[in-house]
This record gives structure tokens, sequence and C-alpha cells, in this order.
């Protein structure tokens, strides 16, 4: 009813994944496939990185001068016959949805894959409202099948196996018979989706790269669902986030060539789609009204900020999660975030206030490997620094949402005594004799050296069949007799 | 100690400011950057001649390097902090590409397998440094990891923030260590060894976790 | 309500311009670029390697061909475009008697869904030449070659001319000044439709044709 719901956290959810080892085997086997095809497209390093600072460049100067570029989005695309509109937040772009739908007397619906409908639990609403909102993107109609969110921003139904989908089709898919081989499976989605495509009143789409020169929507795909949503259909609404304009139409074809690279290894997709209008003059075929809705949903607040703008240079390509040592080993569910991995866990805790959602700014290791496979470069290691200062301190001309709101009062004290230590020599050559001398008093069920040996059943990432062969998860830290200091003292090294 | 007695026996006179303490690269990941700025200016007041600083982890290098001057932005500090991060440099990096070490190996044959830390590899670039030194010696046979790129799960307060996920990480790495069939598994990060090398002990795993420094020292030294 | 919002939006952009622009390099995308005797070959192993067929013929026998390759697979019915200098030629060169039939598309789509969508065998559209970087055809539909052509059948004949062929998109789009106007609708097609959702094994045939095949006339250095 209003009632404030717990925020989610990251920690429980990722320990139940990491129980899962059908799981864990399927994102390790497609984590590796996916990192390996994009390796193979981009062996050339000064290609590379050539093109990855064209990326970072393009998307910079489209964060720099995005009003502008909105503003003549807008205009061209008015002109073109593309009607548009602007949500502040997902339930006023889902009522403008409503709306369009409703004028068209529209209840059945057939979507495109776009990460900004799940942003806006889209179909979960249609559905409230009476209307039919039917994924036809192949992983994302096996997910919606199964009543599930998506689990990677470029293959949604990457942590089921083909047995799962096999039998998730036997169950749901009355006029279907049992079958786990590949082909026919598609062959199956194919004919429902095709009575589907004929049948649909409207079709909803994402918007890969809006170009605000010419006001062209592209859309990118491989199975063509894309282009039967949008353009069988007699209603066609695109849906994106105000970040997804680019300048020029010369701007588009170095961001497309990274995101197919990046996102699936591929030198191109099937098709790419470019949308500048409804059914124009003549034209036997094609939507007779074409809708764009823009979404802020918190993005204008994170673009105010000179470094966390970075964050809405993202083509959602996905490589960050692909080679990201936590997502591979728990899934994109964990997170409870639209945007799993690495991109989620700088942009959901912006846009849903990094106090709540501060579980998934420390869910991260630092270690780099996102930022290193951005075709951006967008430096999401040096973000989550960032935003973990964000969450434990409200500072002055701070514009995150929720800052401060992540701060522990044991935390605090941990560090302002830490700096203690650390500041004045003197108190640091002390606790660094009574870690040598006194360590071994030290209770082994103190929260940090438990954690780190395992005690207390703190081992649960560990395979059920290891945990009966190892008493601890590591052992314990045993503090050489000396400390450093002292050592260089003996052996007479200068001091300045 | 090992990292100093490597440097002075290529003639280099060796400076340890007694005063020094912690890069304060925990607390500035934890982002609790005020704590970790007083640390940093009191380890920059430490290192004001113009000699090269050299660091024998990867991760404090990095922090130093790539994150003191940012610490310092719109503080008069700043320019003393970025003068210090410009003369910054990893260990292996120093021996192998400003002293170009010449070593000859005093060992025994041995296998070992190299794992490179996050921070090493991806803030300093720090890849062939390394494996370049080991190259020398030639009675060492270098076994790669099947996932050398891969993080080993320390992360610093991540292994204890999120132990689970910290747990699958470490294990895995020990996994990949065991099947080089290597009985020494060297880093040039303490934090990396501490982990890897403590899950390892935890299995009952004979191999050994050893810093590179050392490695190197006893390598060349004749032990 | 939803009227503010644009105003707040746009507000708040303007307010606090937190992003800097540094001028784009696009060097990268100069520098690929491919002997003109190369740029066939290599889209066609490019393509091939997505499962695209190709039908080589010369301008002369190119009708003929298609005639022919419909008979060879058993297709019955090409629909097409009448409305294009191509389609005029295959109007009038069309063998009649035995053989696949054209089927012109020269209604709106309402007035034909059905055969759309139910009773046509393959799809024939031209295109604006090719990509050779990549692999990839540039289609740009018209009243006179609708959309749907090139999707909703289950096989999908495109008419390429061998020296129409760019190094890459970036440069085609340029040479041809797409930035001076738009289609409503305009695309790139690199091959029969596909998807690789369920355990990354690639199917074909998805929502989109089956199979492509490129009528490729050769013409210009080889």
């Amino acid at each position: 009813m209003g009632a404030e719901k717990r925020a989610p956290a990251f920690r429980p959810a990722a320990a139940g994944a990491l129980k899962d080892p059908e799981l864990r085997a399927n994102f390790r086997r497609a984590m590796d496939g996916l990192m390996a095809r994009r390796a193979a497209l981009f062996a050339d390093p000064a290609e590379w990185r050539d093109l990855r600072a064209l990326g970072a460049s393009i998307r910079q100067r489209t964060l720099a001068r995005l009003p502008a570029l909105l503003e003549r989005l807008e205009s061209k695309c008015a002109g073109n016959g593309i009607r548009v509109r602007w949500a502040e937040t997902t339930e006023e772009a889902n009522a403008l949805v409503l709306e369009i739908l409703r004028a068209r007397g529209a209840t059945r619906v057939v979507k495109g894959k776009s990460m900004v409908s799940e942003e806006m639990h889209l179909n979960d609403f249609l559905e409230k409202h009476g209307i039919e909102s039917l994924e036809s993107d192949l992983g994302e109609y096996i997910i919606q099948l199964d009543g599930e969110t998506p689990s990677h921003i470029i293959m949604p139904a990457i942590h089921k196996n083909r047995r799962q989908i096999a039998s998730l089709f036997g169950r749901k898919i009355r006029e279907a018979k049992y079958t786990e081989d590949v082909d026919e499976l598609t062959g199956i989605a194919r004919r429902v989706l095709r009575r589907k495509f004929f049948e649909a009143e409207a079709g909803i789409s994402g918007v890969n790269f809006a170009v605000a020169e010419t006001g062209t929507l592209c859309l990118v795909e491989n199975e063509g669902n894309g282009r039967m949503s949008t353009h069988v259909p007699p209603v066609h609404i695109a849906l994106m986030g105000i970040e997804k304009v680019v300048e020029r139409l010369e701007d588009v074809p170095p961001l497309y060539s990274l995101l197919t690279r990046s996102a699936t290894g591929q030198a191109i997709t099937t098709y790419f789609n470019m949308i500048t209008g409804p059914r124009g003059a003549g034209e036997k075929d094609g939507p007779a009204e074409v809708h764009l809705i823009i979404l802020d949903n918190g993005r204008s607040r994170i673009s105010s900020d000179a470094e966390l703008s970075a964050t809405l240079r993202c083509i959602r390509c996905g490589a960050c999660m692909n080679h990201c040592p936590v997502y591979t080993r728990v899934g994109g569910h964990a997170y409870q975030s639209t945007y799993p991995g690495p991109i989620g866990k700088i942009l959901t805790p912006q846009t849903e206030g990094v106090g709540r959602r501060h579980d998934l700014v420390h869910a991260s290791s630092l270690c780099g490997a996102c930022a290193e496979a951005c075709p951006v470069g967008i430096p999401i290691a040096e973000l989550l620094v960032r935003l973990r200062r964000e969450a434990a301190h409200k500072s002055q001309g701070s514009s995150v949402l929720g800052a401060g709101e992540g701060r522990s009062r044991w935390e605090s004290l941990a560090w302002a005594l830490w700096k203690a230590a650390h500041r004045s020599p003197a108190l640091y050559r002390l606790v660094g004799f009574a870690a040598t001398r006194f360590s071994r008093i030290l209770p082994s069920g103190l929260p940090i050296l438990s954690a780190w040996t395992g005690e207390s059943g703190q081992a649960q990432g560990l395979p059920p069949e290891l945990l009966k062969t190892t008493r601890r998860l590591r052992e314990a830290p045993r503090p050489a007799r000396r400390t450093l200091h002292e050592l260089v003292e003996e052996i007479g090294v200068d001091d300045a | 100690m090992s990292g100093i007695r490597l440097l002075q026996r290529e003639g280099l006179r060796v400076v340890f400011p007694r005063g020094q303490t912690c890069c304060a690269q925990p607390a500035y990941n934890c982002g609790y950057h005020d704590e970790a700025r007083a640390v940093a200016r009191a380890q920059i007041a430490l290192f004001r001649k113009p000699h090269p600083i050299v660091v024998p982890s990867g991760s404090c290098a990095g922090m130093m390097k790539r994150h003191y001057p940012a610490l310092f932005e719109g503080d008069p500090f700043r320019e003393e902090a970025e003068a210090f991060a410009a003369r910054v440099f990893e260990l292996t990096q120093f021996l192998s590409d400003v002293l170009e070490v010449k070593w000859t190996d005093r060992g025994e044959k041995v296998r070992v397998t190299w794992h490179p830390s996050c921070h090493s590899l991806r803030e300093m670039g720090i890849d062939e440094e390394p494996k370049k030194l080991l190259a020398q010696l030639a009675n060492v046979e270098v076994a790669p990891l099947a996932r050398e790129r891969e993080c080993c799960g320390f992360g610093g307060t991540f292994a204890v923030r999120e132990p689970e996920i910290s747990a699958a990480m470490v294990e895995d790495k020990a996994s990949d260590v065991v099947s080089t069939g290597a009985p020494l598994l060297l880093s040039g990060d303490g934090g990396c060894l501490l982990n890897i090398g403590g899950r390892l002990a935890a299995r009952g795993e004979r191999v050994r976790a050893q810093h590179i420094a050392q490695f190197l020292w006893e390598r060349t030294n004749g032990r | 309500m939803p009227e503010g919002a644009r105003e707040r939006i746009l507000g708040r952009l303007r307010r606090a311009p937190g992003a800097e622009a540094s001028p784009s390099d696009f060097g990268v995308m100069e520098r690929k670029a491919w002997p003109a005797a190369e740029r066939y070959p290599r889209l066609k192993r490019m393509m091939e390697s997505v499962k695209t067929e190709f039908l080589e013929a010369t301008e002369q026998s190119w009708p003929q061909a298609i005639f022919g390759f419909l008979q060879s697979q058993g297709l019955s019915t090409l629909l097409f475009g009448p409305g294009t200098a191509a389609g005029g030629r295959l109007s009038e060169s069309w063998p009649s008697g035995d053989g696949a039939l054209l089927v012109p598309y020269d209604r709106p789509v309402e007035e034909m869904k059905e055969r759309l969508f139910d009773e046509v065998d393959a799809g024939f559209t031209t295109t604006r030449g090719g990509i050779a970087e990549t692999g990839g055809l540039i289609l740009w539909p018209s009243p006179e070659e609708p959309r749907l052509l090139s999707l909703v059948p289950p096989v999908h004949l495109a008419l390429l001319y061998t020296d129409e062929i760019y190094d890459t998109f970036w440069q085609a789009l340029r040479s041809q000044g797409w930035a001076g106007g738009m289609p409503p609708n305009a695309l790139l097609v690199s091959g029969p439709s596909k998807t690789a959702d369920i355990e990354q094994t690639l199917a074909y045939g998805v929502h989109g044709p089956r199979r492509l095949i490129v009528v490729a006339v050769l013409r210009g250095p080889l």
C-alpha cells in the first residue's frame, strides 16, 4: 500500500546463487564464450585503443551537449512525423504508454527487447490494465514464459540451459511437442510469435541510438523481431533513456561496431534498423503512428556530476558483466536490479539511492576487469569508490541521490582509529609491535578474522563437497616476528 | 627486505623513511577519503627528495601513482602529490625497465606459477615486467595459470564484506594454482599472497606462496 | 503533468552541465579501406560466414538466374516491387508457364496481409550497395519496395552490384549523403535471421527470413 519496501541485499542473494551448481556452470560457460568471442574481434590492440577512444569521445560529446541534442532530436523527429513525449519517472512513462494504447483501443502488444521497459516494469503495468504485452525476442520470450526477469542485458535467458528451456516450452506452449533440439525449439517460438506479429495492435521497442541530426531511431538486432514489432503493427512506441541520443549520423558506425563486438563478438548484427518516421507518403507498409518516449528516471541528476556522468556513456553492451568475476559466479538475478553486473552497480545506486543500494557499490573487489573491457572507457572501479564515499558521507555540493544514507557508525569509527594509527609513526610502531608480539592471543571469533578463516560457517561459497575436506576457508595469517621497520633498522638502511 | 637487498645489490643507496605507514588504499577504497588524504599527506611529506620511490606492491604503487594527485584536487598540496606520484615505480617495473638488471640463476630447477594482482595489472599496467625477470632465471619454469588475469577475491575489505563470493573466487584461483603442478606461487602483492596462500594451506596443499621479490633475491643470491 | 516533465528535465540538464567534450578523431574509421577488387570477395566471405548464400550473375542473366534458383529450391511465389527498374526487368523477362509466380507488392499491406504472411515463399528487393568491412547490404525501403518485402517472406533475395560496395558503414553513409535526409526506414542486412539465446547455440530463421540470397551482379574490377 505504499510501505517502503526493504532494501534488496546483494549478499544473501549471492550466497544463494553460489550454492546452485547448475547456475554457476551455465554462467561460467556462457561468460567464457562471450569473453573469447569479444577478444577475437578486438585482436588488434591499436584498433581497440583508437576505436575505444573515439567511442568515449562521441559519448562524452553527447553528454556535454545533452539538452541541446535532445531538443534537436525532438524537433527533427516531430518534423518527420514521430510524436515525442517526455517522462521524468517510470510511472509517468507507463502512463504515457497506456494513454497511447488506449487511444487506439489496443490490447495486444508485441515487444522488442528494451532494458528501459524493464526499468519501467512495463509488462506488469500493462497486464494490470488488461493489455497483453508479449516479448518477441527469444531470450525475453523464454523468461516471460517462466515469469522471470532478465539476468543479463544482452542475453536475458543466459541462466537457463536447453533442458530447462525444453521443459518450459513443453509445459507452457500447448501446441508444442517436447524437444531439446535448439532448431526445433526456435521453430516453435517462430511459429507462435509470427501469429502474434500478424495480430498485434501495437509494437513497443527500445532505442540503441537516437540521432539528433536527422531524427533517426536506430535498433540493433539479430532475430528480426524488432523489425516485426516496429513495422507490422499500426502503432510503434519507442522508449529511450535521455542518454541514448547521439549528435550525428557519422557518430553511429563507431558505436555500432563497438557494441556488436563487445556484446556478442559479432562484426555486425543481422539487422541494423533505422527509423526516421511512420509510414511515409506512398509507402505500403510501416506503422501509421510512431511515438518516442524520452525517460529521465534519475539520469539528469547523474549527468550533473562531472565524474559520475561517465555512467551515462554506457551503450549497453554487457561486456562489463561478461568479464566480472563476481557476476560470473552469481549471475544477474542476485543483484536484484534491472541492470546487473558492474554497470548495474554504478547506475542503480544513483537512480534508486546510494544508501538504499549501498550493497551494490560494495559488491566488488575493484579488480577493474570491467573497465578494461568497457568500449567507451567508463572507469567503473573508480566510480564505485566514489559512490562508496557518497554512501558514507553527505557532502555540501553532492547531487548523488541518498548520499550519506549508507553510513555505518562502526565503520566510521574504525577508519577514524585507523587514521590515528597511521598518521602517527609512533602509534603505528606500537600497533605493529603488538601485532607481531601478541597476535596469538587474538580470539579467532573476532568478526573480521572469522570471516577470513571461515569459522562460524562462512565458508558457504565453497562447493559442498569441499566443505567436507577443509575445516577452514583460509588459514589465519601469521604475522612476522618483527616489523619491517625493526628489520630495516637492524640492517642499517638509511632513514633519509 | 628482499626488495631492499635487490636494489642495494645493484649499487643503489636505498632510503627507507622510518615514518612511513600505509599508502591508505584500504580507506580510499572504502570511500573514507578524508582519512585516506590525511594519511597520504603524511606519506608524501616523508618522500620529498627527488629519488625514485620503489614500491614492492602493485596495488600500493597504483594507489600512490594513480590516485594520490586526485585526492588533493583543489588543495595547494596537489602539486607536491603530483611530483610524488611521478616518481613512483613498482619494484619489478623498476628492476626490469629502469635498472634493466641482468641476473644469473643460482638455484635448482623449479616450476613456479605467477599471479598478477589486479591493481598491478590494471592500474600500473604491469604485465611483462615480472615475467621478463623470471625469464632471466634459467632453471625456473613458469607454468601459467589458466585464468591468470582473474581476481583472486581478496579486494581488501571485499574478503570480509562478501565472504561467500570471495571464498568462491579464491577457491577457483587455488584450484588453478594446483593444476599448474607448480609447488610455488609467486605474486607481487601481499594481499593476494595472504589470500591464496591462506586457502592453499587450509586445503592442505603442498604449494607455497611467496613474494616475487623474495624469490628473485633467493634465486640470484644463492639463498 | 507530462508537459512539465520536458521543462523540468531540460532545466536540470541545462543548469549543471557535468561532462566535458573533446574532439573526436575518426582516423580509425578512415583507415579501414580495401582495394576495390577486394571488396566483393571480402563481403562475400563475411556474409557467407553467417550463412548468407550467393547467386552470381551478369546484368543480362540475373532475372533468369533468380527464376532458375526458385525452381531448383521448389519456391513457387516471389513477391516484388513492380515500380523499380529492377522490378520492371523482372516483370518483362519473367518466363510464363511452369515455375515460380511473380506477385507484385503493389497495394497497402492491409489489403494483402494474409497473403504476405502465409502464402509467399520469397521476397525480392534491390539494394543501395554493400559493406565490405563486416559484410552487409544497404536497403532503403520505399513506396516501390515496401519494408516487409525483406522481412516477412521466409526467403529474401537481394540484388547487389559488386561495384557498389563501400569499405565501411561509416564510409557508405557519408558517401551517399545520408545526413541530407533519411527515408522513413533504412536498414543494413547481413544474413538470415538468427539467435543464440539458447545455450549460446546459433539457430537460424527466428523471426526474419530463414535464408538470405545475395544476387550478385558482377561488375567492375574483380
